[in-house]
């Protein structure tokens, strides 16, 4: 009894610790700008203020944060789509089909899987710019229409849970192949499908490196790179309205955390995604 | 009319084989996975083959993007290796941060674990909200939340003059504490390595543990002898996967200390991406992605060979 009693005190005040500043950038997102300089190690505004949100949200250059919001959308919303259907057909050919080369074709999905992207982003830049693409969208969007591996991966895996005699009644009454992928085979990986869908908003969400490479004007700045724009010292030192702003920016990531907390947790323990 | 009814048969047979080459043909596995992998070796070819092959041969060239690259041979190699102090700065950064961050990291993460491997009401509360720094923790929004915690009047300094410890370092300001602001940010997000190492531990067969406890096994044996071993495979696959982030870490150097002061921040790949991008040296650039990732293969083949000295694969 006293032993468990210890055991929540011990975790409870741990995970306190951890989350602290987090809260911290929370609550002082509501105080005064000075308040947060003065007086660091106050947790709870002297006056509760939303002014922080009203001048973080005109922005700079120009554009509000709306702006820089709506590009994220677009940016993270396309990629997901585009991420995840493009994984499940491609997940669907490894897990159900026997072709020449199936394994050295798996095996270089492997690969890419584990390829950070910073070792292959001067040349893709280098290819982009070539076509003419930077300063779009589009080099951040479109190598997320080719399946990513991780997706393909938990998609594989959740596939060949599926029993196949499915598929063998499908084919029986005339199926085609090409007919049981959107039939039978979709409608069943529905888990996967949103656990990818998930994953892949929140990498696109929070990516930094590739807006920074790509993105040269303002008004196509997604939050992520505005806000590095925004905190940078010459234009101001208004943390209030920069804390403002990074608590708006992770709230489309909290929500998705709260709501679909399982399939985050089932996505990591299953295939081992990065978080 | 015999002639026909020998040869009308024969002739279906013929046209039947044929019209069925076509449907049939893409009906067979041996196609339809071909069409159906397309995507993706298309995208693999043009995304990952032909860039990796061209940054190969721009790693040999000076290039500047504007004009026609050069061949230059070695020079870049040469350049890189005797003749500029700040790319070994860099790796020297870049390692220590690794050395440090990831089995601090790791440790952690097996601690909060084995904490939370306990069946317990709130285990599943516990675990979202060690969980949470991981999902938030490479964002643009907590590299200044960083900045500002760190800074000599931020709130660190504040909790440590509360307990009474009188302190007024400018973490960020002195080579030997300003990358342990970075390390610390990466130990915090040890989330998703602990959710593998809970679902790792609960696959050890608590027969292993009944077993132990008929033998009077004390808490250090059952953990030493039956949970460490029983979790190596978990280790190992965070491990590989921890070291290539560790190597690949940006957004941290970039926004947070900028590789400041004196360059003991400046990442690897920071290091990289202002040569190519700030100073438009590409070739250069290239030539030290390769450098890398000759490295990072390197330690992962290691790691994958002593695989069968430490880690334990129930067969």
């Amino acid at each position: 009894m006293i032993n468990t009693v210890i055991y929540h005190i011990v975790t409870a005040v741990f995970a306190l610790v951890m989350l602290y500043p987090l809260i911290w950038m929370v609550l002082g997102s509501f105080k005064d700008s000075n308040q947060i300089l003065r007086d660091a190690a106050s947790l709870f505004p002297d006056t509760f203020i939303l002014d922080n949100y009203a001048t973080g949200w005109r922005g700079f250059a120009g554009f509000t944060f709306g702006t820089f919001f709506k590009n994220s959308f677009i940016i993270a919303g396309i990629s997901t789509i585009g991420a995840v259907i493009s994984s499940a057909i491609v997940a669907y050919g490894f897990a159900r089909c026997e072709f020449r080369l199936k394994g050295f074709w798996f095996g270089c999905m492997l690969v890419a899987m584990m390829l950070p992207f910073q070792m292959i982003m001067i040349p893709q830049y280098i290819l982009f710019n070539k076509m003419g693409l930077v300063g779009s969208f589009l080099p951040i969007i479109l190598p997320q229409w080719f399946g990513q591996g991780f997706f393909i991966f938990l998609n594989v895996q959740f596939i060949k849970g599926i029993p196949i005699e499915l598929d063998d009644a499908a084919t029986i009454d005339g199926c085609s192949i090409y007919g049981i992928f959107p039939r039978i085979i979709l409608p069943l990986i529905k888990p996967s499908l949103v656990t990818s869908a998930i994953f892949s908003f929140m990498w696109r969400w929070d990516d930094f490196m590739a807006p920074l490479i790509y993105l040269n004007n303002p008004a196509t700045y997604p939050v992520s790179y505005a806000l590095k724009m925004f905190s940078d010292p010459t234009a101001g030192s208004d943390w209030g309205a920069m804390f403002a702003m990074a608590t708006l920016s992770l709230i489309p990531i909290f929500i998705i955390f709260l709501t679909m907390q399982k399939y985050l947790v089932e996505g990591i323990a299953s295939t081992g995604i990065k978080g | 009319m015999s002639d026909k009814k020998k040869k009308g048969p024969q002739r279906t047979v013929i046209l039947r084989k044929r019209e069925m080459t076509l449907a049939q043909k893409m009906n067979t596995q041996a196609v339809a996975g071909y069409v159906f992998v397309a995507l993706f070796i298309i995208g693999f070819l043009s995304f990952m083959i032909i860039p990796m092959a061209m940054s190969f041969g721009f790693a040999f060239t000076r290039y500047n993007i504007l004009s026609a690259p050069r061949f230059i041979g070695l020079e870049n190699f040469k350049e890189m290796f005797t003749n500029d102090p700040v790319f070994w700065q860099s790796f020297k950064a870049t390692m220590y941060y690794v050395v440090f961050s990831v089995p601090m990291r790791l440790i952690m993460a097996l601690v909060i674990a084995l904490l939370l491997v306990r069946k317990s009401k709130a285990s599943g509360v516990y675990r979202a909200l060690f969980y949470l720094p991981s999902i938030v923790g490479s964002s643009v929004a907590v590299a200044i939340l960083w900045r500002r915690m760190f800074a000599s009047d931020g709130v660190i300094n504040s909790m440590l003059q509360a307990v009474g410890i009188n302190c007024e370092i400018a973490w960020l300001g002195r080579t030997d504490t300003a990358i342990w602001t970075l390390i610390i940010l990466a130990v915090w997000q040890f989330g998703s390595s602990m959710l593998i190492f809970l679902a790792g531990l609960k696959q050890i067969p608590v027969s292993l543990y009944e077993v132990a406890d008929v033998e009077g096994a004390n808490p250090f044996t059952r953990f030493f002898k039956i949970t460490l071993p029983m979790l190596t495979p978990t280790i190992f696959f965070n491990l590989i996967n921890q070291l290539i982030n560790g190597f690949m870490a940006f957004t941290q150097s970039y926004i947070i200390t900028q590789g400041r002061p004196r360059n003991s921040t400046l990442f690897y790949t920071v290091y990289m991406y202002q040569n190519s991008f700030t100073y438009n040296k590409m070739g250069y650039g290239c030539a030290m992605a390769w450098f890398m990732i000759v490295i990072v293969g390197a330690l992962t083949l290691i790691l994958f060979k002593s695989q069968n000295k430490w880690v334990y694969y129930e067969s």
